[in-house]
């Protein structure tokens, strides 16, 4: 059985093909063209493993650009691909916690990993990568650095939430001569309880997984730890869970 | 569409502005509504009456003037369109339903409104809408307080009357709501000069609730197993419902639903049969908002039932046409008006009741509890509703939205992720 899942983030496109045991993962920039980085990792995928096209049974597209895609055999939205990623991945974990690059989810998973609840955020970059990579630029950093380079013991509060007000609020404390450091942990500190609210709302069930491309910030997972008052569980190759679960799904369906 | 520029300049309509809308408008339907397959024969009219949204309607309304008569413009299912009719006017129903008229209605409303309240002043401030042009009365109410101060804007403009809506449903309310609908009646005679009796408001009675049974005989169409008609095109028929002749509306809603009948005893739906069947519970959804209907029926569900104001809500529970004598009519008037449950009543716990019945009635899979932006009143409510529908394990889904399409794509993930739960 060989399957592909193509994950097409707003951020990044993530490809993983399963070829009876074997996994093979890619994963590129979306850019403007969410159609043509979804044939892309396709194709990139195909060479990585040496499968032939038509040896693929299926292949199943998730994401916000999987609207766009035109040649899915079947198109599962990314809140039933994370289920299915990180529950293959994990069968005890009961809430997933997604942050990506436009939104963050919490998804609650019943005893054989199916979709009992979702919560997403609202049509705003709160809570999100987006949010992070806004304050990442203010700050004269990438935003894979911003994890290494917080320090929590000097935490500065940043009291927006909305990504407009937290720019020019950073910008503030910059100019008082506050340290990086601290103003970072902070955002991280916003951007857990803007998440921790959403997942308290429907209720937190342990394990909790934590997954998406912000899951390899360790700030953010502190900060979530400290807001739900659990451990959170970071999901190995935590970019890929949805395409994984997207994947999951094609070998499992053929062309249905 | 037919050339009514002189009648629209006639009104001191903004033409070039008022060109815009009328540019999108037919390629969102095309899009939205002539897209879809098997659709009834009996809807070719409320397509022609979007065709002519801002036409045909107005030149009747016009020529209703030109002979004399008045025209209301009504914004809410509370108000009594009986007395209007019973005194010779005509009632037509103003809510705003497009993303159009929204930015219109930000230069004097606060961000925090309400998408319906900031495309009805937009519309009337911006002078994009003929129906806003035309009535010569508004009558405005109490059930919202983003309402209650928009009046007060609109007041300036237009002659306006305002009902009050009691808050509470206890008997002295059912009284208070009694007393309003004798005042209203004095506003409404004093206005167009023509006297209620009681038979002229039985009559306008028995032609109102002919308009609702039609549209309950709709409804009822709905509930069969092959659904025979989508809920985009029902939803167009409420909406068109509001401001549209009601006798027409009875007739034409009774036409469309003969051909439903025939389609049901067929065992013919617009549908696969294994469709999910969805209720869309919450605010009303004023023309053209199409948007969550669209969303939901292009990913594999159907719509069966609405419990809003455009909805059962407008239709459901009938006046007493019994009633002998003025005094006794209004007092059927007022228990029928206080039966429909809104959010902006406390407690509110029947709303609950009805969308628990509506979906065994309609035996739905799942519900999508939903309001616009800022209602804070269906906002609140919707969590004693999750509540409540988790204790009898229908699934539910919030969605707070406005007119706009910039969340479409993050909607049309959670409906999805819905519709794959249920699935599950």
């Amino acid at each position: 059985m060989t399957g592909i899942g193509i994950d097409i983030g707003s951020i990044a496109t993530k490809g993983v093909l399963i070829k009876d045991q074997s996994y093979y993962r890619v994963i590129l920039p979306t850019g403007w063209n969410p159609r043509a980085a979804g044939h892309e990792a396709i194709a990139k995928l195909l060479a990585l493993s040496g499968v032939e096209r038509h040896g693929v049974e299926s292949v199943v597209v998730t994401g916000y650009g999987r609207v766009a895609f035109d040649s899915a055999d079947r198109i599962v939205t990314e809140i039933k691909c994370h289920a299915r990623g990180v529950s293959h991945l994990y069968p005890e974990v009961r809430t997933i916690i997604d942050i990506g690059g436009q939104d963050s989810k919490v998804i609650q998973l019943g005893s054989s990993g199916q979709v009992v609840d979702f919560a997403m955020n609202d049509k705003c970059a709160a809570g999100t990568g987006r949010f992070l990579q806004v304050m990442a630029t203010a700050l004269g950093l990438e935003v894979s650095e911003l994890g290494n380079v917080e320090d929590p013991n000097k935490l500065l509060a940043v009291s927006s939430m909305c990504t407009v007000f937290a720019e020019s609020e950073i910008v503030g404390l910059l100019a008082r001569g506050n340290p990086k450091e601290g103003i970072i942990a902070g955002l991280h500190q916003s951007v857990g309880k803007r998440v921790a609210a959403m997942a308290r709302r429907m209720g937190v069930k342990p394990q909790v997984a934590f997954t998406g491309g912000v899951a390899l910030n360790r700030g953010v997972k502190r900060a979530l730890e400290e807001e739900l008052e659990c451990s959170v569980m970071v999901v190995e190759s935590c970019q890929y869970t949805g395409a994984l679960g997207a994947a999951l799904l094609a070998c499992q369906s053929g062309k249905q | 569409m037919a050339d009514y520029r002189e009648m629209w300049s006639n009104l001191d309509m903004d033409l070039e502005k008022h060109d815009v809308l009328c540019q999108v408008l037919p390629e969102v339907f095309g899009e939205v509504y002539l897209s879809q397959q098997k659709r009834p024969r009996g809807m070719d009219f409320y397509d022609f009456v979007v065709s002519e949204i801002h036409g045909v309607r107005p030149a009747e309304l016009i020529e209703h003037q030109k002979s004399g008569g008045k025209v209301f413009g009504t914004f809410c299912v509370y108000v009594p369109d009986e007395i209007v009719f019973a005194a010779g006017g005509i009632a037509t129903g103003l809510c705003g339903g497009s993303q159009f008229w929204v930015a219109a209605g930000e230069k004097v409303l606060p961000p925090n409104t309400c998408p319906l309240i900031k495309a009805s002043v937009g519309a009337r401030l911006d002078k994009t809408c003929p129906f806003f042009r035309i009535a010569d009365m508004f009558v405005g109410e109490t059930t919202c307080d983003g309402k209650k101060k928009a009046w007060e804007i609109l007041a300036s403009e237009v002659p306006m009357h305002v009902i009050d809506i009691p808050q509470m449903k206890r008997a002295q309310d059912v009284n208070a709501f009694e007393r309003e609908i004798h005042s209203f009646i004095k506003v409404v005679e004093d206005f167009t000069g023509s006297k209620i009796s009681a038979d002229s408001l039985g009559e306008s009675i028995k032609l109102i609730n002919n308009k609702r049974k039609a549209l309950q005989r709709l409804y009822e169409a709905r509930k069969a197993a092959a659904v025979p008609i989508s809920g985009k095109d029902a939803l167009l028929v409420t909406q068109i419902a509001f401001y549209d002749d009601p006798s027409r509306c009875a007739q034409m809603a009774n036409q469309l639903s003969e051909e439903l009948e025939e389609r049901i005893s067929r065992k013919e739906g617009v549908f696969p049969e294994d469709t999910l069947r969805i209720m869309i519970s919450g605010t009303p959804m004023a023309i053209p908002n199409w948007k969550l209907h669209h969303i939901v029926e292009t990913s594999g569900a159907a719509v069966v039932v609405e419990e809003s104001c455009t909805g059962t809500r407008y239709f459901e529970n009938l006046v007493d046409e019994t009633a002998p004598t003025l005094e006794r009519q209004v007092r059927a008037l007022a228990e029928r008006y206080m039966k429909t449950n809104c959010a902006c009543f406390t407690p509110n716990s029947a709303r609950i009741d009805d969308i628990l019945r509506l979906a065994e009635e309609y035996k739905v899979d799942g519900i999508i509890d939903t309001n616009l932006q800022f209602c804070n009143l269906y906002s609140t409510e919707s969590h004693l509703v999750k509540q409540a529908l988790a204790e009898k394990n229908i699934p539910v889904l919030h969605l707070e939205t406005d007119y706009s399409e910039q969340d479409f794509e993050q909607l049309r993930t959670r409906v999805q992720a819905f519709l794959e739960m249920l699935r599950e």
